[in-house]
């Protein structure tokens, strides 16, 4: 079990920044997804492996499992999960409003001088 | 037990939601509610700031539990500090926001204003390191929607950016929470000072690395050199009080790195020894120097301040790297200097590119500004005090580091980088300003004639500042540069307050039987003592 754990953990991450470096939005976000899968598995390994105990405190348990990491990894779940919406949203009105699904920057002059016509940053 | 160390976490909070939710069409109210409750922030921030300084270290237990099961904030003279400077940043930030119409070009600026403020104040209060992860996401998802404020092409994709670089910090500092934990099973700062201390030799791996991954995580945050790539173009596109805000996020990894690796990672402690201590400071160094070469090599003026954000930030680093009790009370004032200076410069940058219209805030000569002489003279003293040119604040943060690097064995090198960047910061910022201030009246009359008769005006009335424009963004700004002369004046108490604090930083025992001492909630369960070895109900309250 913990093999195959710490090799999940170690292929996500490994595909996650793979794709993140491809430099193309939709790609990055779905490293950055699963980049937070490897982190919030790996958080949940951090309270040791344990099979079929409970968390809670009851009379007639041999073992406990430490509660502490699953509320950790809910939290980190919930805020993974808004902030995977928050870059889909952000990176789709970049889409939308330049035509350009690239991460990486654009050269100063290069970008000015693309859109001459354009208002430049404000509305 | 005090409930005002939480008000700061609180009010913003609920400030925010109330705006959001009850003051959404009604943009005056929203203006007058957002204002009062900074004001109100300020006032609590104070008022904690003077019960801090005399050294008490002042402890809230949400819901009364005890500490290394419950969460607690805590307000020691380091947290106070930083929570005042955001209370008082965030005053003059939202004048400006107010007076220049900012906060109208675009919806929920005032909510996201407030949920920005609370994730600032959480983060510097909280004892807890998995809540300070929770707080620092806070205020990154409020500075995300901040940060494409008014929308516009260029903004969204450096807002794409942005988010990116920090949902990848936001993973590693993750992944540095999991081992920290998986090695000491306790994520309470003070807890986690003693049971590092209290490991024994030949197991230290673990931690060793999570102390590299931490600060791996505070540096992206703070901006140091190979981590730094965020922040020209964020900073520069961003929304200009946003920007101005933002001034005081890299403080908070600046504030991060004070507090981790002074109680948690000590630089005495036998485990970490030699690991970062060895690389922090030619790091920093080249983060000034990266920072004030890109002063001088930019063609814009927010991507010049920009640069000196970075530039600044290596300074700070710099002296917080030497790890030394004068070496961090020198950082703790050029912190507050800086962070005015930053502010300040944003704002200035803001005006000009307002003022300047058809060419914007490129650094080249163009039409004279309307008002540009009171602008000129705000530039050339923020300037004057961002470059670290007697006799405004930042000479004397300078000439505080300069003295606390004398003990270190690198200082020969601190000296004579900290003293070229700066020379390479004044040539960039006089640069910059005679190409703006200066050599538009040589320009005036070729180019006034040309396409832009709303430019006109100013070639006739150069130094009269046009009446009509609001006079809030001039008092915003007005009042940073009275808060940098402010703490020039009286840098002597200040420095020996910054003195105290960062000795009582190097003295961290009262700090941890404050935390772990005081008695709380314990676990109630019915009966036998099984109960006591469970790390249990702490979990119930992490979710929030």
């Amino acid at each position: 079990m913990e093999l195959l754990l710490a090799s999940a953990i170690g292929v996500m991450t490994a595909t996650g920044l793979y794709l993140v470096f491809r430099l193309r939005t939709f790609p990055v976000i779905i490293g950055t997804s699963l980049l937070s899968y490897a982190v919030n598995v790996f958080l949940f390994a951090s309270g040791r492996l344990v099979v079929n105990r409970p968390p809670v405190l009851s009379d007639d348990a041999a073992g406990y499992t430490d509660p502490l990491p699953q509320a950790l990894v809910l939290t980190a779940i919930v805020i993974s999960f808004g902030m995977t919406a928050v870059v889909v949203i952000i990176a789709l009105s970049a889409y939308l409003s330049s035509d350009d699904d690239h991460v990486d920057d654009v050269p100063e002059g290069l970008a000015a001088a693309k859109r001459e016509g354009e208002p430049e940053v404000r509305t | 037990m005090s409930h005002w160390i939480i008000t700061p976490v609180v009010l913003p909070a609920m400030m925010a939601a109330f705006i959001v939710l009850m003051l959404r069409h009604h943009p005056l109210l929203q203006r007058v509610f957002s204002l009062a409750g900074t004001v109100a922030l300020l006032a609590i921030a104070a008022g904690l700031a003077v019960q801090a300084a005399d050294g008490t270290i002042m402890l809230y237990q949400l819901g009364h539990w005890a500490a290394p099961f419950g969460i607690v904030v805590v307000a020691d003279r380091l947290a106070t500090l930083f929570v005042l400077l955001t209370a008082l940043l965030g005053v003059f930030v939202l004048l400006y926001a107010i007076g220049s119409g900012w906060d109208r070009r675009g919806r929920h600026f005032h909510a996201l204003f407030q949920f920005q403020l609370m994730g600032i104040m959480g983060a510097f209060l909280t004892g807890d390191a998995f809540n300070l992860f929770v707080f620092f996401e806070v205020l990154l998802i409020a500075s995300y929607g901040l940060m494409i404020h008014s929308g516009g092409a260029r903004r969204f994709r450096v807002g794409v950016q942005y988010v990116v670089y920090n949902l990848l910090g936001s993973t590693l500092f993750l992944f540095a929470l999991g081992t920290i934990y998986a090695e000491t099973g306790t994520l309470n700062m003070a807890d986690l000072a003693e049971r590092i201390a209290a490991m024994p030799d030949g197991q230290t791996a673990g931690i060793r690395v999570a102390s590299v991954l931490l600060i791996l995580v505070f540096a992206v945050k703070a901006a140091i050199l190979p981590l730094h790539f965020w922040l020209p173009s964020a900073y520069a596109t961003a929304p200009a009080p946003v920007a101005a805000l933002f001034a005081i996020m890299t403080k908070v990894g600046a504030y991060s790195i004070i507090r981790f690796y002074t109680l948690v990672f000590p630089p005495e402690l036998a485990a970490t020894q030699g690991l970062f201590g060895t690389w922090l400071l030619p790091a920093a160094l080249l983060t000034l120097a990266l920072g004030m070469i890109g002063v001088l090599a930019s063609r814009r003026l927010d991507r010049l301040v920009a640069f000196s954000v970075i530039g600044s930030m290596g300074m700070l680093m710099s002296s917080i790297a030497l790890f030394t009790p004068e070496g961090i009370a020198a950082a703790l004032y050029y912190a507050v200097h800086s962070t005015f200076a930053t502010a300040a410069l944003f704002l200035l940058v803001d005006i000009v590119r307002e003022r300047r219209r058809s060419h914007g805030v490129d650094l080249s000569a163009a039409t004279p500004i309307p008002g540009g002489a009171l602008i000129a003279g705000m530039y050339f003293a923020a300037a004057i005090a961002m470059a670290g040119l007697p006799p405004l604040s930042g000479f004397v943060g300078k000439l505080m580091i300069l003295q606390a690097a004398f003990a270190d064995p690198l200082v020969w090198w601190v000296w004579a980088v900290i003293l070229s960047s700066s020379l390479v910061a004044v040539v960039g910022f006089a640069r910059a300003g005679s190409l703006i201030f200066w050599k538009s009246h040589a320009a005036a009359g070729e180019t006034s004639s040309a396409s832009d008769p709303d430019d006109s005006q100013g070639a006739h009335e150069l130094h009269d500042p046009p009446l009509d424009p609001p006079v809030l963004p001039f008092v915003a700004i007005g009042g940073i540069l009275a808060a940098m002369v402010a703490i020039t004046v009286f840098a002597g108490p200040l420095h020996r307050h910054f003195a105290a604090t960062s000795a009582q930083l190097f003295d961290p025992e009262p700090y941890i039987t404050r935390v772990l001492g005081t008695p709380g909630r314990k676990i109630a369960y019915e009966g036998d003592e099984k109960a006591a070895h469970s790390d249990a109900p702490a979990a119930s309250e992490e979710a929030h």
